[in-house]
């Protein structure tokens, strides 16, 4: 087991930003985190880290109570922080040998830390002063930082947030292949066609609240619809028969898109119904819910 | 203990204050030479604190513990408060280290900074004026007292501050006012009345004091008693400071 989150509460005064939160996280999984803004996911992973300290509850990484047993906890742990800090005194090498350091690493890990610089496409940057590279470039560091001391357990908090679209695909690849070398994954973000594409098993909160923990295959059968997406031959309004309008999803001019139940709505009868009605198409395509339809249908159904 | 994280965060302190070496060891060496050269040409020929000895020398030992305790301060408060604020303390934070060894790590580059500041002075000093050694030891001790109290009270200041104007009213409105009511610059017993009963439960009297006596060998209270009352003030912000650190205050929420 590489996490074990057990009942964890967390209260700032009246707020209560987490709540009975208990769940495992097995080794070698790559498991998302997910939730809006406000859920409370960056205060669990405050309290992985010791950064924030729980109400109640306990976390053990790796076997070692976050609490009691910190220093062990810690050494297993490396965290990738959501803000893009940065010590502006000192170069990318600097950072990383003194981030070591504290982990008890002296020289015997340099080579490590040159590996990862070349890893991490951050080699030509070794020598540069923190404070002059790119936001891009810093987010690499902060994932560099959070690897010196080889922890099997590596958290992303929104790692992705903000960077370009070609840093991003290299951040994934980056993930991946620290999973595939045995590092546990614990992935924050907001993308959650990262997540699908990235996590295995997910757990979802909301306003503090664990409201969804499965494998991500189960967590899609979760939402049993599929959306049927028609081009319209004309751009005019269309009357849908009334068996069909409770399926409607969005109609815009020459395109309508209808929401249907896996099981329950047959496509042929759809169009047959379609056809009778005088809506004629030109193409049409399915779409199976993503983790999006998912995430929105679970969340919102908690806040109501 | 993890001996090498503390090591490897006490030379990372130390190397942030080197790298700006002109403006944390020259600009207060050269802040004290002007506060030396007019203060001590002006009054060297009107002011005699103790017998047969001049007011330069009089002033010296002060001015270097004024920026010795000045410095430790300094060094500390706008490290730490300058990594809080910009979020890179949570490198720090996420570390195998203990409160103890950020404590011991942090404290020890302010003493080193203040060190390295009197030992500045001091050599520049020696420009204007001979100043003999009464007692190494004294020196020493008040030395690595007075810039570790400091450095404590320095950690306390940026634990509990939320922004530069706190750091910057402590530093202004608590450390100055009791540096200059200290003795550096004249004896507390030449003080009127009240004055002179409040000099004596400012701490930093104390240090100025005993760290005067090392050079001149002279002093207003017995060294043994200001280096016990120092080190009282001292344990006293270490245990405070300690406390501050292990409730996680505005450190871990």
């Amino acid at each position: 087991m590489a996490v074990r989150i057990q009942q964890i509460y967390k209260y700032y005064g009246d707020l209560h930003a987490l709540e009975d939160i208990s769940f495992n996280i097995e080794a070698g999984d790559f498991f998302g985190l997910l939730g809006p803004n406000g859920a409370g996911k960056s205060t669990l992973i405050g309290i992985m880290a010791g950064l924030v300290r729980a109400s109640r509850g306990h976390i053990q990484i790796m076997g070692h109570d976050v609490h009691q047993q910190w220093r062990q906890a810690r050494q297993v742990l490396g965290i990738v922080p959501q803000e893009l800090a940065y010590d502006p005194f000192f170069t990318v090498k600097q950072m990383l040998r003194l981030q070591a350091g504290y982990f008890g690493l002296g020289r015997e890990n340099y080579l490590w830390l040159e590996e990862l610089l070349d890893i991490l496409g951050l080699a030509n940057k070794a020598n540069t002063s923190l404070r002059d590279l790119s936001g891009g470039m810093k987010r690499r560091v902060l994932i560099a930082q959070a690897l010196v001391h080889k922890p099997p357990v590596v958290v992303l908090d929104e790692p992705t947030a903000g960077v370009d679209v070609e840093l991003r695909k290299a951040l994934w690849q980056f993930t991946r292949q620290l999973h595939e070398k045995g590092h546990t994954i614990v992935l924050t973000t907001h993308y959650l066609e990262e997540a699908e594409a990235l996590c295995n098993n997910i757990a979802i909160l909301n306003q503090g609240k664990l409201i969804a923990l499965d494998t991500k295959q189960k967590l899609l059968d979760y939402y049993p619809y599929r959306l049927l997406r028609l081009s319209l031959t004309s751009e005019d309004e269309v009357n849908l028969p009334p068996a069909l309008q409770e399926k409607l999803q969005s109609f815009q001019p020459g395109q309508l898109v209808l929401k249907l139940h896996r099981e329950h709505d047959q496509i042929g009868a759809i169009l047959e119904s379609l056809r009778a009605a005088q809506i004629h198409f030109t193409d049409l395509h399915t779409e199976e819910a993503g983790l999006e339809e998912v995430f929105v249908n679970l969340t919102s159904k908690a806040s109501v | 203990m993890n001996w090498y994280g503390l090591y490897t965060l006490f030379a990372k302190e130390t190397q942030r204050f080197m790298k700006v070496v002109v403006q944390t060891v020259l600009t207060p060496i050269i802040t004290v030479l002007l506060y030396l050269v007019i203060f001590a040409s002006v009054l060297q020929d009107h002011i005699e604190v103790y017998p047969n000895i001049s007011y330069t020398q009089f002033l010296i030992p002060g001015l270097m513990m004024m920026s010795i305790i000045q410095n430790a301060f300094a060094n500390t408060s706008s490290s730490l408060f300058q990594s809080k604020m910009q979020g890179s303390v949570v490198f720090m934070l996420i570390s195998p280290l203990s409160n103890l060894e950020i404590f011991l790590a942090f404290v020890g580059a302010a003493v080193l900074r203040g060190v390295l500041v009197g030992i500045g002075v001091w050599l520049a000093a020696l420009w204007f004026v001979s100043l003999p050694i009464f007692n190494v030891w004294a020196i020493i001790s008040f030395t690595l007292l007075g810039s570790a109290l400091l450095g404590a009270l320095g950690l306390i200041a940026s634990l509990i501050s939320d922004k530069w104007d706190h750091i910057s009213a402590f530093q202004n409105f608590v450390i100055l006012p009791l540096v200059f009511l200290s003795g550096v610059f004249y004896s507390v017993d030449k003080l009127p009345g009240i004055w002179n009963q409040v000099s004596y439960y400012n701490p930093f009297f104390y240090m100025i004091d005993g760290f005067r006596y090392g050079f001149l060998g002279v002093s207003d209270i017995n060294v043994l008693i200001s280096l016990s009352i120092v080190s009282t003030f001292l344990v006293a912000t270490v245990m405070a400071c300690l406390w501050l650190l292990s409730t996680g205050y505005k450190l871990r929420y």
